[in-house]
């Protein structure tokens, strides 16, 4: 205990001179930047090394002469200068983070957040103190266009999007209409408090006054994110507070130039005002149509990237960033604008790229937007000391206490307003929350660094005031907000997986939901999102996702081996028809079989999920680590559960054909033998993907089962029956509905009667002749039950999705 | 209390289309205090009018086939699960007011903290939702979740 605390310290012994020696040289490239020449020479590295003071006295401007010889060993500063101070940043940031993460009483009092504000405030006082200057600030450009984009496709793309679309009306309701309240209400009340004589504030307009209430009532997404990901709050509220701050750019950025433009003005007309909110649909709407035209575009490229896997992931950040600055071009948010789009690229994308490639985008986005979350922090931090501020004790005070008096009376009313539309109603405590959980961060700050100084002669008492407003919600707020969730006992995360049987059953009620949504006529969001997936399955998948092929030769070998001994197996009688029906009839063996498949199916929900927990789902977003993959033992208990089943359908059948029907099997060998090469041609030309191959083999497997039970008519015909029959009474005694949407009204020989229960529905609408050889019904009836003609839906589409391309390839 | 079926045609007669479900809420007026207090008029009116659109044969009460009908509800891996529900017992037409009864269970879940316990469970009460969803799982009808009941609603969650 003793050794490893003494190992921390040494660890933050040896990264303190790390960091002076970074401050050296940031010294000496301000000094550099400012024209003085100096050299850097390496004996005041050592210098730094010793002492503080002494190497802040003792620093810099020696200044060797150049002489004319030739030098063995020379220093050329410059060439590497803004790389090099760049990427010393980087490391400094990242430095301290392995450092806060090493003492760990710390990192759980103290959101990493406040921290990096903290190393940043040592960082600028040291260079201040120095230099007696300002330190280098973060400038506007830098933190829109590098700094941000990152963290917001982070956050896009790791979205969960069935909360995020269950409760997206709240979510605008809260970020556009309680935007707006915060604005009005905090910019009014600041316009009455600098009405008042005493406090020396009369002369800032109504229209500065506005400006500065836009850019102040934003919720800042980064540090909602840096705040919320550690206290695992429920995924309602996360996903509430989380989306808020990120939608609300729209309207920030429409207000602030509105108000921008307005102030600059002389003369207001109505019609500004119309365009103003002509403008905020453009904004918001532009926005979201700019990103998701981007995401189907970076969707169909990856359709056809099989051959160059190596630069899959580039595309991917390509096309996202291209899609921010397009939006910043026009004016338009460009954070609507990059969540659209990795949210619609997303899906599409995950199904057409490698998995590799698609662990590398996880990995890089999140590495990305750790580094830029906390550069930003740090700027923040070496940003607030100058001296330029302007301190007036009235305005700040006012602003924070209007900005957190208009946020608790904002989510108070509007909550009030909104339950009523909602039916898991939003209670005091997460009001409570959502409102405590307002943080204002960088982006207000950047914002408020872009104000014209002309038009804005206050501008140093703006900045004042958001830092002081800032640098609240992020410590006292951030730091109080996990005891307080412990406090109030807010509902949390429940990080346990969801059990097959729980996926089962919310399935269960989905569906049931949906069914009695239609009895009703009524249209709510599940049919909104059945029609979606509709869209999606019918139209966007086959134009976006690319059809699948094994892509690694193990798998491929896999295939090929399961076919062999599958044909193998049919081919010596084994798997005759009669047997395949008993088997069916006595759904033992189904049983087993359905098992693996749908923990398949359940499994790959889960992996693909990594979503928000809906009541008990799966874990909820982090910003450090990637969402849990389906580990090695679930694929190893896969492939044993399928080989067992398979012995076990095996045991069965051999049973079956002993005992029964003996009549049959004469039938059995000469058709075996005479389809056998038309499945085998046709299982060859599936194409299955690389996530789902197990799941291809099972139903390769059951097709090639189906195949035998296949022949032409008339051999299956006395068969047929039988099995109808035996159908059918099970289904008269007990109303079981074995295969759904079996009325038992087909017509008469329906010869693959066995495998069609499925498209019972559609024959009831247009009377089908169904034979097995063709093409697209055939591989739709083959297995009794995957039937992928029901358009109602899987609130997991991806899984349908590969079922579906599975099932739907022509031969 | 029920709507005999020469009522309703006067009825139908007699009111414009619009208001005609109006007048069968007087009909079946005691729903609202005697089973769920949270359906109203507009509901009431609202579903009147689509019991008429599914009735497609106007013989004014829904059979089986009625229900099967709706084309979402077949390709719905729960349809004939649903459509049992609202037949319950072997009957084989549903009238309106049974219509709305089943439907009623839909409403949001009324708190029991204040029922008076003699008065009847409202319909959308917690139990009366859960024994509906029972009702779903158990085909049979024997009071009891097999094993096999739920081995077919796994299978029928697989087939999507």
């Amino acid at each position: 205990m003793a050794a490893w605390s003494r190992d921390i310290r040494e660890l933050c012994c040896l990264l303190l001179p790390v960091y002076f020696i970074l401050l050296v040289y940031l010294f000496n490239n301000v000094e550099a930047t400012s024209g003085n020449d100096s050299t850097f020479n390496g004996q005041k590295t050592e210098d730094g090394n010793q002492h503080l003071d002494s190497s802040k006295s003792h620093l810099s401007r020696s200044f060797t002469n150049q002489e004319e010889r030739l030098s063995v060993f020379s220093l050329d500063y410059y060439h590497v200068q803004i790389p090099f101070e760049i990427t010393l940043w980087i490391l400094l940031a990242s430095l301290a983070k392995i450092g806060f993460h090493l003492y760990h009483k710390l990192a759980t009092i103290v959101p990493e957040s406040c921290l990096l504000i903290v190393i940043g405030l040592l960082l600028g006082g040291i260079i201040f103190g120095a230099k007696e200057r300002s330190p280098p600030v973060m400038s506007t450009d830098v933190f829109f266009l590098y700094l941000l984009p990152p963290i917001v496709l982070d956050a896009g793309y790791f979205m969960p999007s069935r909360p995020f679309f269950d409760n997206i009306g709240t979510i605008l309701w809260y970020a556009v209409v309680g935007t707006l309240w915060n604005v009005i209400g905090i910019g009014m009340s600041l316009y009455g408090i600098c009405q008042v004589q005493a406090f020396d504030l009369s002369d800032i307009s109504l229209f500065q006054i506005l400006l500065f209430g836009s850019l102040i009532s934003a919720v800042d997404p980064v540090a909602v994110l840096a705040v919320f990901e550690e206290i695992h709050v429920n995924e309602q509220l996360h996903i509430l507070v989380f989306g808020e701050s990120l939608l609300n750019d729209a309207v920030t950025v429409c207000l602030y130039h509105l108000f921008k433009s307005l102030c600059q003005m002389h003369t207001i007309l109505t019609l500004d005002i119309f365009a103003g909110i002509a403008q905020f649909f453009v904004v918001g709407i532009g926005g979201i149509i700019v990103g998701i035209i981007y995401g189907f575009v970076a969707a169909f490229t990856t359709r056809f990237t099989q051959n160059v896997r190596i630069i899959e992931p580039l595309f991917v950040f390509l096309y996202s960033y291209l899609c921010y600055l397009t939006a910043e071009m026009f004016r338009l948010s460009g954070i609507m604008a990059l969540i659209a789009c990795s949210m619609s690229m997303k899906y599409y994308v995950e199904e057409n790229i490698s998995m590799k490639s698609s662990t590398t985008i996880k990995y890089f986005m999140k590495m990305w937007s750790s580094v830029s979350e906390t550069l930003i922090f740090i700027f923040l931090g070496v940003s607030t000391i100058t001296n330029t501020h302007e301190w007036n004790w009235a305005f700040v005070c006012f602003t924070l206490l209007f900005c957190l008096f208009w946020r608790a009376l904002g989510v108070i009313v509007l909550t009030q307003i909104i339950n009523r539309f909602r039916k898991l109603i939003i209670t005091r405590k997460d009001q409570f929350i959502i409102a405590y959980g307002g943080l204002r961060g960088a982006i207000c700050f950047s914002l408020v660094f872009l104000l014209p100084s002309h038009v804005f002669p206050r501008k140093n008492l703006f900045i004042t005031s958001t830092i002081v407003v800032i640098f609240f919600t992020v410590f006292i707020q951030g730091m109080t907000i996990r005891p307080l969730v412990n406090f109030l006992d807010v509902k949390k995360t429940n990080k346990r997986q969801p059990t097959v049987s729980e996926e089962i059953h919310i399935r269960f009620f989905d569906h049931l939901l949906a069914g009695v949504e239609d009895i009703c006529g009524q249209w709510s969001h599940y049919y909104w999102r059945d029609k979606a997936k509709k869209f999606n399955r019918n139209y966007l998948s086959k134009l976006l996702i690319r059809d699948k092929e094994p892509k690694s030769g193990i798998v491929a070998l896999y295939k090929k081996l399961e076919l062999k001994q599958a044909i193998e197996l049919a081919e010596s009688g084994q798997l005759s028809k009669v047997s395949s029906s008993a088997s069916l009839l006595n759904k033992k063996p189904q049983k087993v079989k359905n098992l693996s498949p749908d923990e398949l199916k359940n499994i790959k929900d889960i992996l693909a999920k990594n979503l928000y927990q809906i009541r008990q789902r799966t874990p909820s977003y982090n910003r450090h680590s990637l969402p849990r993959e389906a580990s090695e033992n679930q694929v190893k208990e896969i492939l044993i559960r399928r080989h067992g089943s398979l012995r076990e359908s095996m045991r069965k059948t051999k049973r079956a054909q002993q005992s029964g029907a003996v009549k049959n099997s004469p039938f059995s060998q000469p058709q075996n033998a005479r389809i056998s090469s038309q499945p085998r041609k046709r299982n060859v030309a599936f194409t299955v993907g690389e996530d789902s191959n197990l799941e291809t083999d099972s139903l390769q497997l059951d097709n090639i089962l189906q195949s035998r039970m296949g022949p032409p008519p008339r051999h299956q015909e006395p068969c047929g029956m039988e099995r109808r029959n035996e159908v059918h009474l099970e289904k008269g005694r007990s109303q079981k509905p074995i295969s759904f949407g079996y009325d038992g009204g087909g017509a008469g020989s329906r010869n693959d009667s066995r495998r069609k229960p499925a498209l019972m529905p559609r024959t009831r609408f247009d009377n089908l002749d169904i034979h097995y050889n063709e093409c697209r019904r055939s591989r739709q009836g083959f297995v009794e039950f995957s039937p992928n003609n029901w358009r109602a839906e899987s609130a997991h589409e991806e899984d349908a999705e590969v079922n579906d391309s599975l099932i739907r390839k022509p031969m | 209390m029920s709507i005999s079926l020469e009522g309703r045609s006067h009825v139908l007669q007699c009111v414009t289309k619009l208001c005609s479900g109006c007048s069968a809420i007087a009909q079946i007026a005691d729903l609202g205090t005697e089973g769920c207090k949270m359906v109203t008029k507009a509901h009431i009116c609202r579903l009147y009018d689509r019991f008429e659109e599914l009735d497609k044969s106007n013989k004014g009460s829904l059979s089986r086939e009625d229900f099967q009908q709706i084309g979402e509800l077949a390709v719905n891996p729960l349809g004939d699960r649903i459509i049992n529900a609202f037949f319950p017992n072997e009957k084989q037409s549903l009238d309106f007011r049974s219509f709305i009864r089943i439907l009623a269970c839909f409403r949001p879940t009324v708190k029991n903290k204040l029922a008076d316990p003699n008065a009847p469970e409202p319909i959308n009460s917690r139990n009366n939702k859960l024994r509906f969803a029972f009702q779903l799982y158990d085909l049979d009808r024997d009071g009891k979740i097999s094993r096999e009941e739920l081995i077919q609603v796994k299978s029928a969650m697989r087939l999507q």
